[in-house]
Protein backbone atom coordinates (compact mmCIF):
# COMPACT_ATOMS: atom_id res chain seq x y z
CA UNK A 1 0.00 0.00 0.00
CA UNK A 2 0.92 3.50 -0.79
CA UNK A 3 2.27 5.66 2.36
CA UNK A 4 -0.66 8.27 3.04
CA UNK A 5 2.45 10.51 3.95
CA UNK A 6 6.06 10.18 2.36
CA UNK A 7 8.98 12.94 2.74
CA UNK A 8 11.49 13.08 1.24
CA UNK A 9 15.11 14.54 1.44
CA UNK A 10 13.45 17.75 3.47
CA UNK A 11 15.91 20.08 4.47
CA UNK A 12 15.17 23.33 6.33
CA UNK A 13 17.48 25.89 6.62
CA UNK A 14 15.71 28.84 8.63
CA UNK A 15 16.72 32.61 8.18
CA UNK A 16 18.87 32.28 10.79
CA UNK A 17 21.05 30.13 8.99
CA UNK A 18 20.48 27.28 11.59
CA UNK A 19 19.74 23.79 9.52
CA UNK A 20 16.88 22.14 11.48
CA UNK A 21 16.11 19.07 9.16
CA UNK A 22 19.08 17.88 6.95
CA UNK A 23 17.44 15.88 4.14
CA UNK A 24 14.64 14.21 6.04
CA UNK A 25 13.17 11.05 4.63
CA UNK A 26 10.14 8.70 5.92
CA UNK A 27 7.41 7.77 5.41
CA UNK A 28 4.14 6.97 7.45
CA UNK A 29 1.62 4.40 6.38
CA UNK A 30 -1.66 4.66 6.58
CA UNK A 31 -3.79 3.76 9.53
CA UNK A 32 -1.11 3.75 12.12
CA UNK A 33 0.24 5.63 15.06
CA UNK A 34 3.64 6.79 14.75
CA UNK A 35 5.46 8.45 17.45
CA UNK A 36 8.17 10.92 16.54
CA UNK A 37 10.26 10.77 19.30
CA UNK A 38 13.55 13.52 20.02
CA UNK A 39 14.62 15.63 21.93
CA UNK A 40 13.82 19.48 22.40
CA UNK A 41 15.52 20.89 19.61
CA UNK A 42 15.92 17.70 17.27
CA UNK A 43 13.27 19.16 14.39
CA UNK A 44 9.95 17.52 15.11
CA UNK A 45 8.19 20.58 15.39
CA UNK A 46 9.62 21.85 12.01
CA UNK A 47 8.88 18.54 10.35
CA UNK A 48 5.08 18.30 11.36
CA UNK A 49 4.77 22.09 10.56
CA UNK A 50 6.35 21.82 7.23
CA UNK A 51 3.80 19.13 6.36
CA UNK A 52 0.84 21.19 7.30
CA UNK A 53 2.08 24.46 5.61
CA UNK A 54 3.10 26.57 8.29
CA UNK A 55 6.88 26.63 7.33
CA UNK A 56 8.21 26.39 4.00
CA UNK A 57 10.56 23.80 2.87
CA UNK A 58 14.06 24.94 1.91
CA UNK A 59 14.58 21.79 -0.22
CA UNK A 60 12.89 18.27 -0.78
CA UNK A 61 9.05 16.84 -1.36
CA UNK A 62 5.85 15.71 0.93
CA UNK A 63 3.37 13.92 0.04
CA UNK A 64 -0.17 13.76 1.85
CA UNK A 65 -2.56 11.16 0.36
CA UNK A 66 -0.36 11.84 -2.83
CA UNK A 67 -0.95 15.07 -3.11
CA UNK A 68 1.98 17.32 -3.46
CA UNK A 69 1.93 19.69 -0.17
CA UNK A 70 3.14 22.83 -2.16
CA UNK A 71 1.43 22.22 -5.97
CA UNK A 72 -1.30 20.81 -4.38
CA UNK A 73 -1.94 22.21 -1.16
CA UNK A 74 -5.67 22.15 -1.03
CA UNK A 75 -6.00 18.65 -1.18
CA UNK A 76 -3.35 18.00 0.63
CA UNK A 77 -4.00 20.31 3.32
CA UNK A 78 -8.09 18.78 3.55
CA UNK A 79 -6.90 15.57 4.92
CA UNK A 80 -5.29 17.02 7.80
CA UNK A 81 -5.63 18.18 11.27
CA UNK A 82 -3.13 19.44 13.23
CA UNK A 83 -2.95 19.90 17.10
CA UNK A 84 0.45 22.63 17.29
CA UNK A 85 2.90 22.22 20.41
CA UNK A 86 1.74 26.08 21.70
CA UNK A 87 -1.83 26.24 22.94
CA UNK A 88 -3.50 29.24 21.43
CA UNK A 89 -6.96 30.51 21.13
CA UNK A 90 -9.17 33.14 19.94
CA UNK A 91 -9.62 34.31 23.92
CA UNK A 92 -13.05 35.99 23.37
CA UNK A 93 -14.96 33.13 21.12
CA UNK A 94 -17.17 30.50 22.73
CA UNK A 95 -15.81 27.06 21.96
CA UNK A 96 -19.02 26.25 19.40
CA UNK A 97 -18.22 29.34 17.11
CA UNK A 98 -14.24 28.33 17.52
CA UNK A 99 -14.98 25.14 16.55
CA UNK A 100 -17.35 26.03 13.78
CA UNK A 101 -14.90 27.98 12.19
CA UNK A 102 -12.33 25.96 12.07
CA UNK A 103 -14.81 23.10 10.18
CA UNK A 104 -15.59 25.67 7.72
CA UNK A 105 -12.20 26.80 7.11
CA UNK A 106 -11.09 23.54 5.66
CA UNK A 107 -13.71 23.87 3.16
CA UNK A 108 -16.38 21.71 5.21
CA UNK A 109 -20.07 22.14 5.14
CA UNK A 110 -21.62 22.96 8.53
CA UNK A 111 -22.62 19.72 10.25
CA UNK A 112 -23.23 20.43 13.40
CA UNK A 113 -24.34 16.86 14.78
CA UNK A 114 -20.71 15.93 14.22
CA UNK A 115 -18.88 18.91 16.06
CA UNK A 116 -20.99 18.01 19.01
CA UNK A 117 -20.10 14.58 18.99
CA UNK A 118 -16.27 15.91 19.13
CA UNK A 119 -17.45 18.16 21.62
CA UNK A 120 -18.76 15.48 23.55
CA UNK A 121 -15.85 12.84 23.36
CA UNK A 122 -13.83 15.91 24.53
CA UNK A 123 -15.96 16.65 27.22
CA UNK A 124 -16.46 20.12 26.14
CA UNK A 125 -20.20 19.91 25.03
CA UNK A 126 -21.32 21.83 28.57
CA UNK A 127 -18.85 24.41 28.08
CA UNK A 128 -19.78 25.22 24.51
CA UNK A 129 -21.29 28.74 25.04
CA UNK A 130 -18.10 29.62 27.26
CA UNK A 131 -15.84 32.22 26.37
CA UNK A 132 -12.50 30.20 25.76
CA UNK A 133 -10.36 32.34 28.08
CA UNK A 134 -12.61 31.36 31.03
CA UNK A 135 -11.41 27.93 30.17
CA UNK A 136 -8.31 26.16 32.42
CA UNK A 137 -5.29 25.52 30.06
CA UNK A 138 -6.42 21.19 29.99
CA UNK A 139 -9.68 22.65 28.80
CA UNK A 140 -8.02 24.79 26.17
CA UNK A 141 -5.96 22.13 24.58
CA UNK A 142 -8.64 20.01 24.31
CA UNK A 143 -10.43 22.99 21.67
CA UNK A 144 -6.99 22.97 20.35
CA UNK A 145 -8.31 19.02 19.74
CA UNK A 146 -11.76 19.61 19.11
CA UNK A 147 -10.41 21.85 16.54
CA UNK A 148 -8.16 20.10 14.62
CA UNK A 149 -10.98 17.41 14.31
CA UNK A 150 -13.56 19.60 13.12
CA UNK A 151 -13.29 18.87 9.73
CA UNK A 152 -12.81 14.93 9.87
CA UNK A 153 -9.04 15.02 8.66
CA UNK A 154 -7.67 11.52 7.63
CA UNK A 155 -4.43 12.56 9.24
CA UNK A 156 -3.89 14.06 12.49
CA UNK A 157 -0.63 15.04 13.99
CA UNK A 158 -0.08 15.85 17.66
CA UNK A 159 2.65 18.11 18.49
CA UNK A 160 3.72 16.90 22.33
CA UNK A 161 0.08 16.34 22.86
CA UNK A 162 0.29 15.76 26.45
CA UNK A 163 2.86 18.34 27.50
CA UNK A 164 1.86 19.84 30.87
CA UNK A 165 -1.07 18.03 30.98
CA UNK A 166 -2.84 15.79 33.84
CA UNK A 167 -3.13 12.36 34.10
CA UNK A 168 -6.83 12.19 32.97
CA UNK A 169 -6.75 13.99 30.22
CA UNK A 170 -4.36 12.16 29.03
CA UNK A 171 -5.46 9.11 29.73
CA UNK A 172 -8.80 10.73 27.84
CA UNK A 173 -6.49 11.63 25.02
CA UNK A 174 -5.03 8.12 24.19
CA UNK A 175 -8.45 6.85 23.94
CA UNK A 176 -9.33 8.94 21.69
CA UNK A 177 -6.37 8.17 19.62
CA UNK A 178 -7.45 4.78 19.98
CA UNK A 179 -10.33 5.00 18.83
CA UNK A 180 -9.63 7.53 15.51
CA UNK A 181 -7.18 5.04 14.55
CA UNK A 182 -10.10 2.07 14.46
CA UNK A 183 -11.75 4.76 12.37
CA UNK A 184 -9.04 4.46 9.95
CA UNK A 185 -7.16 8.30 11.07
CA UNK A 186 -3.90 7.80 11.02
CA UNK A 187 -2.02 9.60 13.96
CA UNK A 188 1.32 11.14 14.31
CA UNK A 189 2.78 12.30 17.50
CA UNK A 190 5.82 13.84 18.42
CA UNK A 191 7.06 12.90 22.08
CA UNK A 192 10.48 12.75 24.32
CA UNK A 193 8.32 10.96 26.29
CA UNK A 194 9.25 7.33 25.74
CA UNK A 195 6.46 5.87 27.47
CA UNK A 196 3.95 7.62 25.67
CA UNK A 197 5.69 6.25 22.29
CA UNK A 198 5.92 2.90 23.96
CA UNK A 199 2.41 2.90 25.26
CA UNK A 200 1.06 4.24 21.77
CA UNK A 201 2.50 4.25 19.30
CA UNK A 202 2.81 0.92 16.10
CA UNK A 203 5.65 2.79 14.92
CA UNK A 204 8.44 4.63 16.09
CA UNK A 205 11.16 7.05 14.52
CA UNK A 206 13.69 8.67 16.21
CA UNK A 207 14.78 12.19 14.93
CA UNK A 208 17.57 13.88 16.74
CA UNK A 209 19.76 17.28 15.32
CA UNK A 210 17.44 16.93 12.08
CA UNK A 211 17.88 13.45 11.13
CA UNK A 212 15.94 10.47 11.36
CA UNK A 213 18.56 8.24 13.37
CA UNK A 214 15.97 5.00 12.87
CA UNK A 215 12.54 4.46 12.02
CA UNK A 216 11.25 0.69 13.00
CA UNK A 217 8.67 -1.25 14.27
CA UNK A 218 7.65 -0.48 18.17
CA UNK A 219 8.26 -4.12 18.75
CA UNK A 220 10.52 -4.55 16.59
CA UNK A 221 13.01 -2.28 17.61
CA UNK A 222 12.34 -3.52 21.45
CA UNK A 223 13.56 -6.69 20.52
CA UNK A 224 16.50 -6.28 17.78
CA UNK A 225 18.01 -3.40 20.20
CA UNK A 226 16.82 -4.98 23.45
CA UNK A 227 19.42 -6.00 25.99
CA UNK A 228 18.36 -7.81 29.00
CA UNK A 229 20.67 -7.73 32.39
CA UNK A 230 20.84 -10.09 35.26
CA UNK A 231 21.95 -8.57 38.43
CA UNK A 232 23.19 -10.77 41.11
CA UNK A 233 23.61 -9.54 44.76
CA UNK A 234 26.70 -10.92 46.63
CA UNK A 235 26.99 -12.07 50.02
CA UNK A 236 30.52 -10.14 50.38
CA UNK A 237 31.90 -7.81 48.60
CA UNK A 238 34.40 -8.38 45.79
CA UNK A 239 37.76 -6.19 45.40
CA UNK A 240 37.72 -6.96 41.38
CA UNK A 241 36.21 -9.65 38.88
CA UNK A 242 38.45 -12.70 39.24
CA UNK A 243 40.56 -13.31 36.13
CA UNK A 244 38.90 -16.52 35.36
CA UNK A 245 35.50 -14.73 34.35
CA UNK A 246 37.53 -11.83 32.49
CA UNK A 247 36.19 -12.99 29.33
CA UNK A 248 32.76 -12.88 30.49
CA UNK A 249 31.19 -9.49 29.76
CA UNK A 250 30.79 -8.43 33.73
CA UNK A 251 30.45 -5.59 35.30
CA UNK A 252 31.29 -4.89 39.37
CA UNK A 253 29.01 -2.23 41.15
CA UNK A 254 31.67 0.47 43.09
CA UNK A 255 30.94 -1.29 46.46
CA UNK A 256 31.47 -4.47 45.08
CA UNK A 257 28.61 -6.17 46.06
CA UNK A 258 26.70 -6.21 42.62
CA UNK A 259 27.74 -8.16 39.41
CA UNK A 260 25.65 -7.07 36.48
CA UNK A 261 25.42 -9.62 33.21
CA UNK A 262 24.77 -8.06 30.03
CA UNK A 263 23.38 -10.00 27.12
CA UNK A 264 20.95 -9.97 24.06
CA UNK A 265 18.05 -11.19 23.97
CA UNK A 266 18.57 -12.02 20.60
CA UNK A 267 21.22 -14.65 20.72
CA UNK A 268 21.14 -18.24 20.22
CA UNK A 269 22.00 -18.80 24.32
CA UNK A 270 21.96 -16.36 27.28
CA UNK A 271 24.85 -17.95 28.60
CA UNK A 272 22.94 -17.66 32.38
CA UNK A 273 23.76 -21.27 32.94
CA UNK A 274 27.16 -21.16 32.00
CA UNK A 275 27.64 -17.98 33.79
CA UNK A 276 25.90 -19.44 37.12
CA UNK A 277 28.13 -21.98 36.82
CA UNK A 278 31.59 -20.50 36.57
CA UNK A 279 30.41 -18.10 39.19
CA UNK A 280 30.16 -21.22 41.58
CA UNK A 281 33.11 -22.35 40.70
CA UNK A 282 35.42 -19.26 41.58
CA UNK A 283 33.15 -19.54 45.27
CA UNK A 284 31.37 -16.74 44.94
CA UNK A 285 28.39 -16.76 47.33
CA UNK A 286 25.23 -14.78 45.85
CA UNK A 287 22.33 -13.77 48.15
CA UNK A 288 19.90 -12.95 45.02
CA UNK A 289 19.40 -12.39 41.67
CA UNK A 290 17.35 -10.54 39.05
CA UNK A 291 16.93 -9.90 35.34
CA UNK A 292 15.46 -7.17 33.96
CA UNK A 293 14.65 -5.67 29.88
CA UNK A 294 15.90 -2.20 28.71
CA UNK A 295 13.09 -0.03 28.28
CA UNK A 296 12.80 2.29 24.71
CA UNK A 297 14.12 4.81 26.90
CA UNK A 298 17.28 3.01 27.59
CA UNK A 299 17.61 2.12 23.79
CA UNK A 300 16.86 5.75 22.97
CA UNK A 301 19.74 7.49 25.33
CA UNK A 302 21.87 4.84 23.61
CA UNK A 303 20.90 6.10 20.16
CA UNK A 304 20.95 9.95 20.28
CA UNK A 305 23.99 9.59 22.84
CA UNK A 306 25.70 7.49 19.61
CA UNK A 307 24.80 9.84 17.37
CA UNK A 308 25.79 13.67 18.52
CA UNK B 1 -12.54 27.62 -4.81
CA UNK B 2 -12.96 27.15 -0.85
CA UNK B 3 -16.32 29.23 -0.18
CA UNK B 4 -16.88 27.50 2.98
CA UNK B 5 -13.44 29.03 3.92
CA UNK B 6 -13.77 32.04 3.21
CA UNK B 7 -17.26 32.20 4.33
CA UNK B 8 -15.82 30.98 7.75
CA UNK B 9 -13.18 33.89 8.24
CA UNK B 10 -16.05 36.30 6.55
CA UNK B 11 -18.08 35.75 9.44
CA UNK B 12 -16.17 35.04 12.27
CA UNK B 13 -14.49 38.68 12.19
CA UNK B 14 -18.22 40.31 11.29
CA UNK B 15 -19.14 38.21 14.49
CA UNK B 16 -16.55 39.90 16.13
CA UNK B 17 -17.90 43.46 15.57
CA UNK B 18 -21.39 42.36 16.80
CA UNK B 19 -20.43 41.74 19.69
CA UNK B 20 -19.38 45.13 20.21
CA UNK B 21 -22.06 46.59 17.97
CA UNK B 22 -23.41 49.57 19.99
CA UNK B 23 -20.11 50.99 20.91
CA UNK B 24 -19.47 50.21 16.66
CA UNK B 25 -22.39 51.98 15.70
CA UNK B 26 -22.78 54.58 18.24
CA UNK B 27 -19.29 56.30 18.34
CA UNK B 28 -19.54 56.99 14.99
CA UNK B 29 -23.20 58.69 15.00
CA UNK B 30 -21.33 60.52 18.07
CA UNK B 31 -18.77 61.94 16.41
CA UNK B 32 -20.13 62.73 13.48
CA UNK B 33 -23.02 64.59 15.69
CA UNK B 34 -20.07 66.38 17.13
CA UNK B 35 -18.35 67.35 13.70
CA UNK B 36 -21.83 68.84 12.81
CA UNK B 37 -22.04 70.41 15.74
CA UNK B 38 -18.74 71.81 15.55
CA UNK B 39 -17.77 72.38 12.00
CA UNK B 40 -21.41 72.65 10.25
CA UNK B 41 -23.59 74.48 12.83
CA UNK B 42 -20.96 76.93 14.75
CA UNK B 43 -18.63 77.84 12.48
CA UNK B 44 -20.26 76.85 8.67
CA UNK B 45 -22.75 79.59 9.65
CA UNK B 46 -19.64 82.13 9.05
CA UNK B 47 -18.44 80.36 5.89
CA UNK B 48 -19.81 80.56 2.74
CA UNK B 49 -20.34 78.89 0.09
CA UNK B 50 -17.65 76.54 -1.58
CA UNK B 51 -18.97 76.08 -4.93
CA UNK B 52 -22.46 76.71 -4.86
CA UNK B 53 -22.68 74.23 -1.98
CA UNK B 54 -23.56 74.95 1.51
CA UNK B 55 -20.76 74.30 4.12
CA UNK B 56 -21.87 72.08 6.02
CA UNK B 57 -23.49 69.85 3.19
CA UNK B 58 -19.96 70.59 1.76
CA UNK B 59 -18.18 68.53 4.54
CA UNK B 60 -20.15 65.31 4.51
CA UNK B 61 -18.34 63.73 1.93
CA UNK B 62 -14.73 64.46 2.92
CA UNK B 63 -16.16 63.65 7.15
CA UNK B 64 -17.51 60.15 5.75
CA UNK B 65 -13.73 59.38 4.07
CA UNK B 66 -11.83 60.43 6.59
CA UNK B 67 -13.91 57.71 9.28
CA UNK B 68 -14.30 55.35 6.55
CA UNK B 69 -10.51 55.30 5.50
CA UNK B 70 -9.25 55.58 9.28
CA UNK B 71 -11.77 52.48 10.10
CA UNK B 72 -10.81 50.49 6.91
CA UNK B 73 -6.97 50.87 7.99
CA UNK B 74 -8.19 49.88 11.57
CA UNK B 75 -10.40 46.78 11.10
CA UNK B 76 -7.98 45.84 8.05
CA UNK B 77 -4.87 45.91 10.27
CA UNK B 78 -6.94 44.37 13.41
CA UNK B 79 -8.51 41.65 11.84
CA UNK B 80 -5.07 39.86 10.43
CA UNK B 81 -2.62 41.25 13.61
CA UNK B 82 -4.74 39.79 16.25
CA UNK B 83 -4.34 36.05 14.99
CA UNK B 84 -1.02 36.60 14.60
CA UNK B 85 -0.68 37.74 17.74
CA UNK B 86 -2.23 35.64 19.50
CA UNK B 87 -1.04 32.62 17.45
CA UNK B 88 -4.01 31.69 16.20
CA UNK B 89 -3.20 32.39 12.31
CA UNK B 90 -2.03 28.89 12.30
CA UNK B 91 -4.99 27.44 11.80
CA UNK B 92 -5.89 29.78 9.24
CA UNK B 93 -2.46 29.52 7.42
CA UNK B 94 -2.77 25.19 7.73
CA UNK B 95 -6.22 25.29 5.99
CA UNK B 96 -7.01 24.56 2.49
CA UNK B 97 -7.11 28.31 1.55
CA UNK B 98 -5.56 30.54 -0.78
CA UNK B 99 -3.62 33.91 -0.43
CA UNK B 100 -6.50 35.56 -2.49
CA UNK B 101 -9.41 33.75 -0.48
CA UNK B 102 -7.70 34.63 2.96
CA UNK B 103 -7.55 38.12 1.75
CA UNK B 104 -11.00 38.60 0.35
CA UNK B 105 -12.13 36.64 3.84
CA UNK B 106 -10.27 39.51 6.25
CA UNK B 107 -10.19 42.57 3.70
CA UNK B 108 -13.83 41.56 2.89
CA UNK B 109 -15.19 41.94 6.66
CA UNK B 110 -12.96 44.82 7.16
CA UNK B 111 -14.90 46.91 4.00
CA UNK B 112 -18.09 45.54 4.90
CA UNK B 113 -17.94 47.68 8.01
CA UNK B 114 -16.60 50.74 6.98
CA UNK B 115 -18.89 50.45 4.42
CA UNK B 116 -21.95 49.72 6.98
CA UNK B 117 -20.10 52.61 8.99
CA UNK B 118 -20.32 55.41 6.26
CA UNK B 119 -24.00 54.75 5.88
CA UNK B 120 -24.80 54.99 9.17
CA UNK B 121 -22.63 58.43 8.92
CA UNK B 122 -24.17 59.71 5.77
CA UNK B 123 -27.58 58.72 7.71
CA UNK B 124 -26.57 60.71 10.32
CA UNK B 125 -25.64 63.45 8.62
CA UNK B 126 -28.66 64.13 6.78
CA UNK B 127 -30.29 65.32 10.32
CA UNK B 128 -27.96 67.74 10.22
CA UNK B 129 -28.12 69.11 7.14
CA UNK B 130 -29.87 68.76 4.12
CA UNK B 131 -28.15 67.66 0.90
CA UNK B 132 -29.12 65.62 -2.31
CA UNK B 133 -26.95 62.67 -3.30
CA UNK B 134 -26.55 63.16 -7.87
CA UNK B 135 -25.01 59.95 -8.21
CA UNK B 136 -25.77 57.40 -5.66
CA UNK B 137 -24.92 54.66 -7.64
CA UNK B 138 -21.23 55.86 -7.84
CA UNK B 139 -21.56 57.11 -4.01
CA UNK B 140 -21.71 53.58 -3.27
CA UNK B 141 -19.49 52.30 -5.71
CA UNK B 142 -16.69 54.95 -3.97
CA UNK B 143 -17.36 54.31 -0.95
CA UNK B 144 -16.87 50.43 -1.30
CA UNK B 145 -13.45 50.75 -3.53
CA UNK B 146 -12.00 53.05 -0.70
CA UNK B 147 -13.38 50.62 2.22
CA UNK B 148 -11.56 48.00 0.43
CA UNK B 149 -8.64 49.45 -0.91
CA UNK B 150 -7.59 51.02 2.51
CA UNK B 151 -8.97 47.66 4.69
CA UNK B 152 -6.29 45.94 2.11
CA UNK B 153 -3.37 48.58 2.96
CA UNK B 154 -4.94 47.74 6.53
CA UNK B 155 -4.55 44.26 5.97
CA UNK B 156 -0.51 44.59 5.01
CA UNK B 157 -0.05 47.22 7.94
CA UNK B 158 -1.57 44.23 10.24
CA UNK B 159 1.29 41.83 8.75
CA UNK B 160 4.02 44.25 9.10
CA UNK B 161 3.42 45.66 12.36
CA UNK B 162 5.16 43.75 15.07
CA UNK B 163 3.72 45.00 17.73
CA UNK B 164 0.56 47.41 18.77
CA UNK B 165 2.54 50.35 18.76
CA UNK B 166 3.39 50.35 15.23
CA UNK B 167 -0.47 49.18 14.73
CA UNK B 168 -1.35 52.12 16.37
CA UNK B 169 0.56 54.60 14.77
CA UNK B 170 0.62 54.40 11.39
CA UNK B 171 -2.77 55.40 10.92
CA UNK B 172 -1.89 58.38 13.40
CA UNK B 173 1.39 59.39 11.54
CA UNK B 174 0.11 58.83 8.14
CA UNK B 175 -3.49 58.30 7.76
CA UNK B 176 -4.97 60.78 9.77
CA UNK B 177 -3.04 63.88 8.16
CA UNK B 178 -3.31 62.92 4.90
CA UNK B 179 -7.18 62.98 5.45
CA UNK B 180 -7.02 65.97 7.28
CA UNK B 181 -4.80 67.46 4.65
CA UNK B 182 -7.02 66.15 1.33
CA UNK B 183 -9.40 68.37 1.74
CA UNK B 184 -12.21 67.13 3.56
CA UNK B 185 -12.84 70.71 5.24
CA UNK B 186 -11.47 72.79 2.06
CA UNK B 187 -11.75 72.46 -1.41
CA UNK B 188 -8.24 72.69 -2.58
CA UNK B 189 -8.44 75.62 -5.00
CA UNK B 190 -8.81 77.45 -1.64
CA UNK B 191 -5.32 77.22 -0.80
CA UNK B 192 -2.17 78.83 -2.45
CA UNK B 193 -0.93 77.66 -5.89
CA UNK B 194 2.23 75.86 -4.48
CA UNK B 195 -0.02 74.05 -2.25
CA UNK B 196 -2.46 72.87 -4.92
CA UNK B 197 0.11 71.36 -6.95
CA UNK B 198 1.74 69.75 -3.22
CA UNK B 199 -1.54 68.49 -2.41
CA UNK B 200 -1.99 66.21 -5.87
CA UNK B 201 0.52 64.17 -4.49
CA UNK B 202 -1.92 63.11 -1.87
CA UNK B 203 -3.57 59.92 -2.54
CA UNK B 204 -6.66 60.63 -0.27
CA UNK B 205 -7.29 64.11 -2.27
CA UNK B 206 -8.39 62.36 -5.25
CA UNK B 207 -10.49 59.65 -2.97
CA UNK B 208 -12.42 62.95 -1.36
CA UNK B 209 -12.88 64.75 -4.69
CA UNK B 210 -14.92 61.58 -6.31
CA UNK B 211 -16.65 61.27 -2.91
CA UNK B 212 -17.51 64.47 -2.98
CA UNK B 213 -18.52 64.40 -6.97
CA UNK B 214 -20.85 61.52 -6.24
CA UNK B 215 -22.94 63.86 -4.08
CA UNK B 216 -22.61 67.42 -5.69
CA UNK B 217 -21.88 66.39 -9.72
CA UNK B 218 -18.26 68.96 -8.77
CA UNK B 219 -14.90 67.83 -8.06
CA UNK B 220 -11.32 69.29 -7.77
CA UNK B 221 -9.88 66.45 -9.96
CA UNK B 222 -11.17 64.59 -12.62
CA UNK B 223 -13.37 61.87 -11.66
CA UNK B 224 -11.79 59.77 -14.06
CA UNK B 225 -8.38 60.59 -12.33
CA UNK B 226 -9.96 60.13 -8.79
CA UNK B 227 -11.43 56.30 -9.92
CA UNK B 228 -7.93 55.66 -11.60
CA UNK B 229 -5.52 56.85 -8.24
CA UNK B 230 -7.84 54.37 -6.41
CA UNK B 231 -7.59 51.78 -8.47
CA UNK B 232 -4.43 52.27 -8.93
CA UNK B 233 -3.91 52.49 -5.16
CA UNK B 234 -5.37 48.94 -4.85
CA UNK B 235 -3.17 47.48 -7.29
CA UNK B 236 -0.69 48.55 -5.72
CA UNK B 237 -1.44 47.21 -2.27
CA UNK B 238 -2.36 43.38 -4.10
CA UNK B 239 0.95 43.39 -5.44
CA UNK B 240 2.15 43.62 -2.29
CA UNK B 241 -0.34 40.93 -0.53
CA UNK B 242 0.61 39.05 -3.65
CA UNK B 243 4.38 39.13 -2.84
CA UNK B 244 3.53 38.96 0.83
CA UNK B 245 1.87 35.18 0.61
CA UNK B 246 4.44 34.21 -2.51
CA UNK B 247 7.49 34.80 0.13
CA UNK B 248 5.75 33.79 3.22
CA UNK B 249 6.98 37.65 5.24
CA UNK B 250 5.99 37.67 8.29
CA UNK B 251 3.42 34.31 8.81
CA UNK B 252 5.56 31.84 7.79
CA UNK B 253 9.14 30.68 9.05
N1 LIG C 1 11.74 30.22 13.31
C1 LIG C 1 12.93 29.70 13.62
N2 LIG C 1 14.08 30.35 13.32
C2 LIG C 1 15.27 29.83 13.63
N3 LIG C 1 15.46 28.65 14.26
C3 LIG C 1 14.36 27.95 14.58
C4 LIG C 1 13.04 28.44 14.29
N4 LIG C 1 12.16 27.53 14.74
C5 LIG C 1 12.89 26.53 15.28
N5 LIG C 1 14.20 26.78 15.19
C6 LIG C 1 15.29 25.91 15.66
O1 LIG C 1 15.23 24.69 14.97
C7 LIG C 1 15.52 23.61 15.82
C8 LIG C 1 14.41 22.60 15.78
O2 LIG C 1 13.27 23.16 16.39
P1 LIG C 1 11.92 22.34 16.54
O3 LIG C 1 11.55 21.78 15.23
O4 LIG C 1 10.94 23.24 17.21
O5 LIG C 1 12.39 21.18 17.53
P2 LIG C 1 11.52 20.17 18.40
O6 LIG C 1 10.08 20.37 18.05
O7 LIG C 1 12.04 18.83 18.06
O8 LIG C 1 11.78 20.52 19.83
C9 LIG C 1 15.75 24.21 17.21
O9 LIG C 1 17.14 24.29 17.42
C10 LIG C 1 15.14 25.57 17.11
O10 LIG C 1 15.84 26.48 17.92
MG1 LIG D 1 8.51 20.94 19.15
Amino acid sequence: MDPIISVRDLVKTYASGFRALKGVSLEIRAGEIFALLGPNGAGKSTLINIVCGLVTPTAGQVCAGGHDIVRDYRAARALIGLVPQEITSDAFESVWLTVRFSRGLFGRPPDDAHLERVLRELSLWDKRDDRILTLSGGMKRRVMIAKALAHEPRILFLDEPTAGVDVELRREMWAMVRRLRSSGVTIILTTHYIEEAEEMADRVGIINHGDIVLVEDKQTLMRKLGRRQLTLQLQSPLPAIPPGLADRQLELSADGLQLVYTFDTQAETTGIASLLRQIRDQGIDFRDLQTSESSLEQIFVSLVGSSR
Amino acid sequence: MNIHGMRAIYLFELARWCRTLVQSVLSPVISTSLYFVVFGAAIGSRMTEIGGVPYGAFIVPGLIMLSVLTESVGNGSFGIYMPRYSGTIYEVLSAPLSPLEIVVGYVGAAATKSVILGLIMLATARLFVAFEIAHPLWMLAFLALTSMTFALFGFLLGVWATGWEKLQVVPILIITPLTFLGGTFYSIDMLPPVWQKVTLFNPVVYLISGFRWSFFGTADVSVAASLGMTLGFMAICLTVVWWVFRTGYRLKA
